[in-house]
């Protein structure tokens, strides 16, 4: 009997922490498989953030580093630096990349640091139980933000790709989605040509992700898709921002 | 070899470069910029890399991220810099890993100003980041012991994988003085190849460079393991200089520029007839505790001088454990105590023993 689908080698055996309906889990599997297929898993040296993955050096069957809060790029940076042959990347979410870490993230950008960020945005701080994140849309009703976001108190939403794609230095900025299969599809093309960009020394890629949170959004799973779809992609539009060609 | 004449800042990065440190992350501060600036020259043309972070916060977590690899790293910056990096510091720490960070000090709190102070004690032995762990804490009092002791500070970093600081002073940085450039003695350093992120190559099980352990019996644990390491630390590693102690009166306890200007005071009061000893911590973490139950009957109080409103004395008092009466003297905010206003200290005391 044909196999027609198999755990990457990307991943360890280790089971998950996500919560169910989380998409953490399609992003991990498909970072996973880019390294197997690019054949470099045994070169990657991965970077986790503080957050919902903060364990995923549990995850990735690769050397890793667990980094403070916000500071995954900066790791990452002391670590391809050391390295050069190595292919590094971070993992982060909004909290940490788009919050904390905003500082190190654009000078990543900025030196055109050869690694790859994924960058997971659920519009929520999910590990610390629902709080506002500066991703959060206006409207969105966080535990720091009961009533929903509200323009005049917290300013609009932060839109990382579309301004991580005015830096010089980055190579390569896409945002994709995981809300159907072919999104997913569309997601393991973007995140394979972030790694190539890395590989053949082209500057800083990253692909933001958009991501569910069914826990903390208080949604189903299958309407966390939907909201995801209807809420999150009008504000943040899928494609990409910037290519190799363009940097 | 030759002596050489060099700045301070200067020779602490000819010293590293000698010791194989091959990578530095830093951020302009004052008065420590001569220091980034000869490595952004120097380490490229000894086959390193030199990188101005955007930050110390993002300086110190570069130096997480190189030496999980298992390369030798270093960084410095100057007090209000030292601040920032202790979040960097403790996951360091935590996670084991050694690295060089030298600290030049200036006068706090805040911005403070960018004359000589010894106000980073505290922050230095006791650690501005979270969790019981210990810095190494070398502290030279002049340059041929800054080159020797920062070379020394990556083999005890990599023995005992643990970041070690080198903790100078505006003045320290700032002088010249003649310079030999001397091997440390040999130690035995441990592989690096079980823990450093350097690729699986698909042939071994990951690399995990981590502070985290959500287990509260597992981060015990770790932290007994830790201690045990402290402990060894401060077993082996310990150092300190003693001058004119026997026969002493009173015992001076100073530490780096602080302790050449007592030795001029000490030896103006021997040539009045009065003895006056030093004990000078060459490490502030361990401390030389034994040293001060050690003093002989003669010594009747010690007096701490410091470029501080009183930190080291903390640990004076620590180590007598109520054996002598103490007393301080200290100039703060860049001001340099004088070896005239120690000798009037000294004469003070006297009188009040008496």
């Amino acid at each position: 009997m044909a196999i027609v689908f198999e755990k990457t080698q990307g991943l360890t055996d280790k089971e998950t922490h996500y919560c169910p309906g989380c998409t953490h889990g399609i992003i991990h599997r498909l970072v996973g498989e880019v390294l197997v297929e690019l054949d470099v898993l045994g070169d990657a040296i991965g970077v986790a953030p503080v957050g919902c993955s903060v364990l995923a050096y549990d995850y990735f069957n690769c050397d890793m580093h667990e980094a403070s809060h916000g500071r995954a790029p900066a790791v990452a940076t002391g670590i391809k630096r050391s390295l050069q042959d190595k292919v590094v990347f971070t993992y982060q979410g909004d909290g940490d990349l788009a919050s904390i870490g905003t500082a190190e993230i654009v000078h990543v950008a900025h030196r055109a640091e050869k690694i790859t960020t994924i960058f997971v945005n659920n519009a929520i701080y999910g590990m610390t139980g629902g709080q506002m994140a500066p991703t959060t849309l206006i409207g969105q009703k966080a535990t720091t933000c009961q009533d929903g976001r509200s323009e005049a108190h917290s300013g609009m939403p932060l839109r990382m790709s579309e301004m991580l794609a005015t830096v010089d230095g980055a190579a390569f900025i896409e945002r994709v989605s995981v809300h159907n299969p072919a999104a997913i599809r569309k997601a393991k093309k973007a995140i394979k040509r972030a790694f190539e960009c890395q590989i053949k020394g082209e500057g800083f890629s990253m692909v933001e992700v958009l991501s569910t949170c069914p826990t903390n959004w208080g949604i189903a799973p299958v309407e966390s898709l939907k909201w995801l779809e209807e809420n999150m992609i009008p504000y943040y539009p899928l494609g990409n921002f910037r290519t190799p060609e363009e940097a | 070899m030759a002596k050489v004449l060099m700045k301070g800042n200067e020779a602490i990065g000819a010293a590293a470069i000698k010791a194989g440190c091959k990578y530095f992350f830093g951020y302009p501060i004052t008065p420590q910029n001569e220091l980034p600036e000869y490595m952004s020259k120097a380490l490229p043309e000894a086959d390193g890399v030199f990188v101005q972070a955007e930050s110390e916060v993002a300086a110190i977590n570069m130096v997480y991220g190189a030496a999980g690899c298992g390369v030798r790293v270093m960084t410095s910056s100057s007090s209000p810099g030292m601040a920032l990096k202790q979040e960097g510091i403790t996951y360091i720490a935590g996670a084991e890993l050694p690295c060089v960070m030298v600290n030049i000090v200036r006068g706090g709190p805040g911005l403070g100003g960018i004359q000589p102070a010894q106000s980073d004690y505290y922050q230095s032995t006791r650690g501005g980041g979270n969790g019981d762990y210990k810095c190494f804490v070398f502290a030279p009092a002049n340059l041929q012991e800054m080159v020797d002791m920062v070379q020394e500070a990556f083999d005890i970093a990599d023995y005992y994988r643990n970041p070690v600081i080198v903790l100078g002073d505006g003045m320290i940085g700032q002088m010249m003085e003649p310079i030999e450039f001397k091997a440390p003695k040999k130690r035995d350093l441990p592989s690096k190849d079980g823990w450093a992120t350097t690729g699986t190559k698909n042939s071994r099980k990951p690399h995990i460079i981590n502070s985290l352990f959500l287990d509260p019996e597992g981060l015990e644990n770790h932290n007994t393991k830790l201690q045990k390491k402290y402990k060894a630390m401060k077993e082996n590693e310990v150092r300190h200089e003693e001058y004119n102690i026997e026969n002493a009166e009173i015992v001076i306890a100073a530490y780096g520029t602080t302790s050449r200007i007592a030795k001029n005071a000490i030896d103006a009061l021997k040539e009045e007839g009065i003895n006056v000893g030093l004990i000078r911590p060459q490490t502030l973490w361990p401390f030389p505790e034994k040293a001060f139950q050690d003093l002989p009957d003669t010594v009747k109080s010690v007096l701490t001088v410091e470029m501080s409103e009183g930190q080291m004395i903390d640990d004076v008092r620590l180590a007598l454990n109520g054996k002598l009466p103490t007393d301080f003297y200290g100039r703060s905010g860049g001001m340099i105590p004088s070896p005239g206003a120690i000798i009037d200290k000294v004469k003070e005391m006297i009188g009040g023993v008496k």
